[in-house]
């Protein structure tokens, strides 16, 4: 290895990093952000669910996910999407799914056990009355829900869930182990191809510290802004 | 199938998934200790008077918050040794597997996770009610003193439920050691189902071992909980937390 940090190994790679690797990085975490929220809402209503059956398995869905590192979930789904896509579409051979579809579909199931107890708190920070109030008025659960509850709850929860966000924006990083051109990925392509770990894993660093740093004293500034004056 | 030996030769897969078990508590256990002494250091220093030492602490938590755990290990691993001088980066380089990767990760995850414990620590300072310091102060106790009698033993007491989820963290966050070559518990079980083609038992059996620790960790610590709570609180579950 020369000596002497080299920028022009980065310079050289700027746009292969952010095109292609960011841009992977940046999709996987919007799309397992809008997933993840969509069913970790639901299994919070599943959780708080009369319906005792309903409430046990989104609770052992949601303690399974929260008990087993994130890099098993990766590895587990990597190998198991193909059966079920096979099994969805009714294929006899597992179905080829790329790498970026199978961290999606891990990542959304992942964190909607972490959005799911973020919005859990929520709506139980909702005061009963509310939901009383929705029956009284001749609404029916989903419209209770909906039009009463949800948006209160995610009013209160937004900071929570975007911190959660920054965190998945960090963890996205992982699929680093089945081979995906994440932004890490396509760095670390880059530097086993030059020989320029250092520069590229710390240049790597820096550009997720900013990313990861702006994003919360954004949150931060609007957890002042739409706190909710009680 | 478990009772296979495994391509190795140490014994069955079952023993070797064992033994990874092992180098994961020990990656975790050893990480904990650097957690807890420097995230109480940090967490209580930024909770004094002190601006400077204030104005560290934050620019320390924000560093190793914001940069993703497995890019913090390449950067202990690959990148660290490099910026020492020649001989200790090389003596670091050359240390025998799994030595080699062990260290690293162990301080890796220790840094990682001694900004969370800091947060808890700071939090758990933070909520104990003004009049505790005034007392101190009023005692005639220095900053030192107070902290040392009135303020740390009821802080830790507080955040001991927050401080066991963290205790649990590490014990999965040190399966991204695999990354830079440890074998430990998820990291054996790829290596099995590699060798043996059976994915679902490596994977099936690794996920069973994990549930069975994280039981074991929280059964340990509610009766730890019970031992050492504060007399006249009401147990708080805490606020909601985003996490990993």
């Amino acid at each position: 290895m020369d000596s002497g940090f080299d920028f022009d190994v980065i310079e050289r790679s700027l746009g292969y990093l952010f095109r292609e690797g960011m841009v992977f990085t940046l999709t996987l975490t919007g799309l397992a952000m809008a997933g993840g929220i969509i069913f970790g809402t639901l299994l919070a209503m599943m959780r708080l669910s009369a319906f005792k059956p309903l409430s046990m398995i989104a609770g052992a869905y949601v303690n399974l996910m929260r008990s087993i590192p994130l890099l098993l979930v990766i590895f587990w789904f990597f190998f198991l999407v193909p059966y079920i896509g096979a099994w969805v579409v009714g294929a006899d051979q597992p179905i080829r799914v790329g790498a970026f579809w199978s961290a999606v579909i891990t990542f959304t199931m992942f964190e909607a056990a972490y959005y799911c107890e973020i919005m859990r708190a929520g709506i139980q920070s909702i005061a009963r009355g509310q939901v009383w109030s929705g029956y009284a008025l001749g609404l029916n659960y989903w419209q209770t829900m909906g039009h009463v509850v949800l948006p209160q709850a995610f009013r209160n929860m937004t900071p929570v869930l975007l911190t959660q966000t920054i965190i998945l924006f960090q963890d996205t990083s992982l699929v680093y182990v089945i081979s995906a051109t994440d932004f890490l990925g396509a760095a670390s392509k880059v530097a086993n191809r030059d020989y320029r770990l250092v520069e590229m894993y710390s240049f790597v660093a820096v550009v997720y510290f900013i990313i990861s740093y702006s994003l919360s004293l954004l949150v931060k500034r609007l957890q002042d802004r739409i706190a909710v004056i009680r | 199938m478990l009772l296979e030996q495994e391509p190795g030769g140490t014994g069955t897969y079952l023993q070797y998934l064992i033994v990874g078990l092992g180098w994961t508590l020990a990656t975790a256990l050893a990480a904990w200790l650097i957690a807890l002494a420097i995230g109480s250091m940090i967490g209580t220093l930024r909770t004094t008077n002190l601006t400077w030492l204030v104005r560290i602490g934050n620019l320390y938590v924000e560093i190793f918050r914001n940069i993703p755990l497995i890019v913090q290990m390449f950067l202990w691993f690959f990148v660290f040794p490099e910026l020492l001088p020649k001989e200790l980066g090389d003596a670091i380089k050359q240390m025998p597997p799994p030595w080699s990767s062990y260290i690293p990760a162990v301080l890796c995850l220790g840094i990682f996770t001694s900004v969370r414990v800091a947060e808890q620590v700071r939090a758990g300072i933070n909520s104990l009610p003004r009049g505790q310091r005034m007392a101190g102060t009023a005692m005639g106790l220095t900053q030192a003193q107070t902290y040392r009698y009135v303020i740390l033993p009821q802080a830790f007491r507080i955040i001991l439920p927050p401080l066991t989820s963290e205790f649990m963290n590490v014990i999965k966050n040190s399966s991204v050691a695999l990354t830079i070559g440890l074998l430990e518990l998820t990291g054996r079980a790829r290596a099995m189902q590699e060798f043996s083609f059976h994915v679902f038992e490596a994977f099936a059996t690794a996920t069973v071992i994990y549930l069975l620790t994280n039981l074991i960790v929280v059964l340990l610590m509610r009766a730890l909980e019970k031992k050492v709570r504060v007399p006249g609180l009401i147990a708080a579950g805490g606020a909601p937390q985003a996490g990993h």
